[in-house]
C-alpha cells in the first residue's frame, strides 16, 4: 500500500503552528502534530478543546488562519475535502451522513468522488467489506440497519478510497462493547497495513489499549504528546482538564422509599416510519433510587422517553404511574405538575429552542409549575432568576447573563438544562444521555447532581450508552433491545460481558424463546 | 477565491435591524434601473414616488388611511408566520369580513336602527374572517392539506362571492346598474376623526391592535407559545405546547383581523360594498409583515412605507405616466430583497482567499 519506507525521516502528515481563528477566539492555537504511518494516534481533549477544528482543517473542510500542513514533507493547501481525499486522507465522522431510504451501495456511491457505475461500486464494496471483516449487504436500505452497521458503511466508504491516513471521530460512542472490540481488530489491521490512523475519543481506557501516541488538546492548544500506554487514565484526564476531576461520590446508605414511577406493560406503536415499537415494558422505580437503561442507540430509548414524558400519549392511562397517579393519558405539562421532570438527549432543538435566550428556555419547561406565569403574563424576573440560580448551582459558563441557548458549549448547556429541571425539586426525573458529548468536568457535575437528587428522595431514570457512567451512578441496570426492556439487575452484578450480550440481543427474556430470531438477526 | 455563507454563532441583532433598510436600498437601486429602461428620469420618478406624497396634508392622511388595513392584516399574519403557519389568504378573509359586515348594513338600510349597527358590523366582519380562515386551518390539522394552497385558493372564492352579491341580490336599485350596494346609512359608517378629513376611527382601532399585539407577543405565555412553536417545534412540544391547536388559533386570529380590516374599509373610506374594495391589501400585508420583522412596531412602520408606495404609484401614474403595475413590481422586488437580506441575520458572507496556490503535493 503506502510504499514509503519512512525510516523515521519525514512524517506522513505534519502540521506546523496550525492556527484557526474565529474573530477573537482561537479555536486552534499554533498546533504542531506529527502523524506517522503504521501507528494509531489518539487525539484527546474536552469538548471545545479544538479537536474537531483540527481534524476538519486536516480534512480540508476548514481553512486555517495560520501555520501550514505538510504531506510527506511537502507543504499542502487543501481548499476542499476532495483534495484531501485525493492525497489519501479519509475521514469517518461522528454523525453519520447517510440517507435512510437509500441502499448501502447507493449511499456509498453518493460519497465517492469518481464516476463509477452502481454495479461496480457494489462489487468493490462487497470486496472491501469482506476483506476487512466488516460484513455489509450492499442492497439493504439503511433504515433497516443497526447503528453499528451504519458506522461500518462510513468506514467502508472511507476505505474504498484506499486512504493512507484515516481519521475517526469518536467511533465507539455508539457501539456495544463487543462491536467496539471488533472495530479495534479492524483498526489494528489497518495499522499493520502501514496506514496511519488519527483516533478521536473521550474514552481513556480505550485510548490506552489501542493507541501508540496521544496528543492532548486543551483550550485550543496542544498541552502534551505522550505514549498513552505509559500513562494512567487519571493522568490523561488531568492533562485534558488541567486539574483533577472531582470524583463523583454517592451518598452512603441511600434509603429507598415508595415507588414514584411505575410502568406497567407499556406497548406503543411507532409514530414514524422507521421508529421502534415498544413492547411490554414494565419497571418500578422507588424514591431514592437510580435505575439505568443501557442499550445501543435506536433500540427504543427515544420512544420510551417520549412515552414517559407525555410527548406521546399511551392508550391506557394505567400503563404509566407517576407518584401513584395513572398518568399515561396526561400531557407533559400535567406530568410536570405531578412533580416529574425530563431531560431529553438532544440539547438543541429538543431540550431547548436554540435561538431563544436562556430565560425563555427556562420558561419552556418552567411555565407549568414554577410561578413564572401569572394570569397568562410572563414574570420576566422569575425566568431570569432561574437562569441565575442554575448558573450558580451548576457553574454554567456563558458570555453574558442571558445569551441564546445555541451560543453555549455542549457541556454548559447541558448543565443549564439539568439545573433547570433539578431546581424545580422533581420527585421523578427521567434523563436521557445526561453526559453525551459533554466534557469531563461538566459530566462529573451532572452525575453528582443526579446522585444528590436521588439522595434527597427522588426517583431517577437514566438512559445512557455509556456503561461506565451507568456503573458509576446507578443502583440497578436494565437493557433495551428492539423495543423491549430486560429485567433490571443490581449494578454490582452487571458485568460488561453480561450487558454487552443483552445489548446485542442475546438471552433477552430467558422464558421467551420467540425472540430468538430477532436476536440472531442482529447478532453482533 | 470563493464566497461562502457561514452560520453565525448568535443572531446578529444589528443586521436584524438594518436588514429592511438594506432591502429598501437595493429595491430603490433596482427600481432606478427599471425607470431608466422605461425611459423615465429615475431621480424625478423616485421623487414623485417617495417624496411628493409626504409634502401635502391630503396625501399624508391618505397614507394613514391606506396603512390602516395593511397594518391590521399584517399583525394577524405575523402571528401565523411566527408560528410557522402560512396564511396566504388574508385577502379572502378581508373580503369575507367586508361582505359579512355589509350584510347588516344592507339589511338595516333605511330602518331606524340605532348606533349599535356599526359596532355589530365590525364584530360580524371579524367573526366571518375568523371562520373563513378556519377552513384552511382545519384542513391542515385534520387532513394535512397545505394551508398555503387552500388559503390562497379561498381568496378567489371570496372575490367571486362578493362579485355575485353586488351584481345580484344586494345591488343598489338606484345605482344605474353599477355593481355596488347603496351608500351605507350614517349609523353603519365608521366615523371620521377630523371633520372634512379622511382619517377615520379604524386608524385608532389599528393602533390599539398594534399595542395589544406588542403585549401579547412580548409579555404573555401565549405569545411565547407562538414564537417557540415556530422557532423550535420539537422543543415546543417538549414544553407542552400543542402545535395543531396553535395552527387553528393563529389562523382564526389573523382571519379575524383581516375581516375586521375589511369591514372597516367598506364602512369607512369606501362607504359601500363593491368589487375592487382592496388593491391587494391582503397580499401586500405579507410584505408588510416581513418588512416589519414580524414585530408589531416594525409592522406599523412598514405599513406606512408600503402605503406610501400605493399613493406614490398613483401620483407617478398621473404625473409621469408610469404604469400603476410598477407599484406591484416594486412591492414584489421589495419582498424578495427583504427575505434575501434576512439570511444575513443568521449567516454571514465570507471571502475565502487561499494563501498561495502553489505546490499541492505533486508526486
Amino acid at each position: 500500500m503506502p510504499g514509503d519506507p519512512h525510516s523515521g525521516a519525514t512524517p506522513l502528515l505534519q502540521t506546523v503552528g496550525l492556527t484557526k481563528r474565529y474573530g477573537d477566539f482561537l479555536a486552534n492555537d499554533s498546533i504542531d502534530i506529527e502523524i506517522w504511518p503504521n501507528a494509531i494516534h489518539a487525539l484527546l481533549g474536552e469538548n471545545g478543546a479544538g479537536k474537531s477544528t483540527l481534524v476538519k482543517t486536516i480534512y480540508g473542510l476548514i481553512q486555517p488562519s495560520g501555520g501550514e500542513m505538510r504531506w510527506q514533507g511537502r507543504k499542502i493547501v487543501l481548499s476542499r475535502p476532495s483534495e484531501a481525499r485525493a492525497l489519501g486522507i479519509g475521514m469517518v465522522f461522528q454523525h453519520f451522513s447517510l440517507f435512510d431510504n437509500l441502499t448501502v451501495a447507493e449511499n456509498v456511491a453518493l460519497g465517492l468522488d469518481g464516476k463509477e457505475q452502481l454495479k461496480e461500486v457494489s462489487a468493490r464494496l462487497e470486496q472491501v467489506s469482506s476483506n476487512y471483516g466488516l460484513p455489509l449487504d450492499p442492497g439493504r436500505e439503511v433504515w433497516q440497519l443497526s447503528v453499528g452497521e451504519r458506522q461500518r458503511i462510513e468506514i467502508v466508504r472511507a476505505l474504498m478510497q484506499n486512504p493512507q491516513f484515516l481519521i475517526l471521530d469518536e467511533p465507539t460512542a455508539v457501539l456495544t462493547p463487543q462491536e467496539a472490540d471488533q472495530l479495534f481488530i479492524v483498526l489494528d489491521r489497518l495499522k499493520a497495513e502501514g496506514r496511519a490512523i488519527l483516533y478521536i475519543s473521550h474514552k481513556l481506557e480505550e485510548v490506552k489499549r489501542l493507541c501508540d501516541t496521544a496528543t492532548i488538546l486543551r483550550g485550543g492548544r496542544k498541552v502534551a504528546t505522550c505514549n498513552p500506554k505509559q500513562e494512567t487514565a487519571a493522568s490523561l484526564a488531568r492533562m485534558m482538564v488541567g486539574s483533577d476531576i472531582k470524583e463523583v461520590r454517592p451518598a452512603a446508605g441511600r434509603a429507598t422509599t415508595i415507588p414514584r414511577l411505575v410502568v406497567n406493560d407499556l406497548s406503543l406503536e411507532p409514530d414514524e416510519p422507521h421508529g421502534v415499537r415498544l413492547q411490554h415494558i414494565s419497571l418500578e422505580l422507588k424514591g431514592g433510587e437510580i435505575l439505568g437503561i443501557a442499550g445501543v442507540a435506536g433500540n427504543g430509548q427515544d420512544e420510551l422517553f417520549a412515552a414517559l414524558s407525555g410527548e406521546r400519549l399511551a392508550h391506557d392511562p394505567g400503563t404509566i404511574v407517576i407518584e401513584g397517579l395513572a398518568a399515561g393519558h396526561l400531557s407533559i405539562t400535567q406530568r410536570r405538575k405531578l412533580g416529574a421532570a425530563f431531560v431529553p438527549e438532544e440539547r438543541l432543538g429538543h431540550g431547548t429552542a436554540p435561538r431563544m435566550k436562556l430565560s425563555e428556555n427556562a420558561l419552556l419547561t418552567g411555565h407549568a409549575a414554577s410561578g413564572m406565569v401569572r394570569h397568562g403574563f410572563i414574570d420576566g424576573a422569575a425566568t431570569l432568576l432561574t437562569v441565575d440560580r442554575a448558573t450558580e448551582a451548576f457553574d454554567v459558563r456563558k458570555a453574558k447573563r442571558d445569551p441564546e441557548a445555541a451560543s453555549l458549549s455542549g457541556g454548559n448547556l447541558q448543565k443549564f438544562i439539568v439545573g433547570r429541571e433539578i431546581l424545580r425539586n422533581p420527585g421523578v426525573l427521567v434523563v436521557s444521555q445526561p453526559t453525551w458529548g459533554v466534557d469531563a468536568g461538566a459530566a462529573a457535575v451532572i452525575r453528582q447532581a443526579l446522585l444528590d437528587l436521588a439522595a434527597a428522595g427522588a426517583a431517577v431514570l437514566v438512559t445512557s450508552q455509556d456503561l461506565d457512567e451507568l456503573a458509576e451512578i446507578t443502583d440497578r441496570i436494565a437493557v433495551m433491545f428492539h423495543g423491549r426492556l430486560s429485567e433490571p439487575m443490581a449494578t454490582a452484578d452487571a458485568s460488561r460481558e453480561k450487558l454487552g450480550l443483552l445489548m446485542g440481543g442475546s438471552s433477552l427474556g430467558p422464558t421467551d424463546s420467540g425472540q430468538k430470531e430477532t436476536a440472531d438477526a442482529a447478532g453482533a | 477565491m470563493r464566497l461562502v455563507l457561514e452560520k453565525r454563532t448568535e443572531r446578529s441583532n444589528t443586521i436584524a435591524l438594518v436588514s429592511p433598510l438594506i432591502a429598501i436600498g437595493l429595491t430603490i437601486v433596482t427600481m432606478s434601473i427599471m425607470f431608466v429602461i422605461l425611459g423615465k428620469n429615475p431621480i424625478l420618478a423616485l421623487g414623485v414616488y417617495f417624496i411628493d406624497p409626504l409634502t401635502d396634508a391630503y396625501s399624508l392622511q391618505e397614507i394613514a388611511v391606506k396603512a390602516t388595513p395593511l397594518v391590521m392584516i399584517a399583525i394577524g399574519l405575523s402571528f401565523c408566520y411566527l408560528a410557522n403557519v402560512w396564511n396566504i389568504g388574508a385577502e379572502g378573509q378581508f373580503l369575507v369580513g367586508a361582505v359579512a359586515g355589509s350584510w347588516l348594513a344592507v339589511k338595516t338600510q333605511g330602518t331606524d336602527a340605532g348606533y349599535w349597527v356599526m359596532p355589530a358590523m365590525l364584530l360580524l366582519g371579524a367573526a366571518a374572517g375568523a371562520l373563513y380562515a378556519l377552513i384552511p386551518a382545519l384542513c391542515r390539522v385534520r387532513f394535512g392539506a397545505s394551508e398555503i394552497l387552500t388559503s390562497l385558493m379561498l381568496v378567489y372564492v371570496a372575490d367571486l362571492f362578493l362579485d355575485y352579491l353586488v351584481r345580484g341580490p344586494w345591488r343598489d336599485p338606484k345605482g344605474f346598474n353599477f355593481p355596488t350596494t347603496a351608500e351605507f346609512d350614517p349609523v353603519a359608517t365608521v366615523p371620521i376623526l377630523i371633520e372634512g378629513g379622511r382619517l377615520h376611527m379604524g386608524f385608532v382601532i389599528m393602533l390599539i391592535v398594534v399595542a395589544a399585539a406588542s403585549v401579547l407577543l412580548g409579555r404573555t405565555i401565549k405569545g411565547f407559545e407562538i414564537r417557540v412553536v415556530g422557532a423550535a417545534p420539537r422543543a415546543a412540544r417538549f414544553g407542552g405546547f400543542n402545535a395543531k391547536q396553535l395552527v387553528v388559533l393563529t389562523f382564526a386570529a389573523s382571519g379575524a383581523l383581516a375581516g375586521l380590516a375589511g369591514i372597516i374599509e367598506v364602512a369607512g373610506p369606501v362607504g359601500h360594498l363593491q368589487p375592487g374594495i382592496s388593491p391587494g391589501y391582503g397580499f401586500t400585508a405579507i410584505i408588510v409583515a416581513f418588512l416589519g420583522r414580524l414585530n408589531p412596531i416594525g409592522i406599523l412602520v412598514a405599513g406606512f412605507f408600503l402605503a406610501l408606495t400605493f399613493i406614490g404609484g398613483e401620483q407617478a401614474q398621473i404625473a409621469m405616466k408610469i404604469p400603476l403595475d410598477v407599484t406591484k413590481v416594486f412591492q414584489g422586488i421589495l419582498l424578495f430583497y427583504v427575505l434575501a437580506s434576512d439570511s444575513m441575520i443568521t449567516y454571514r458572507f465570507r471571502l475565502i482567499v487561499p494563501p498561495r496556490k502553489v505546490s499541492r503535493g505533486a508526486a
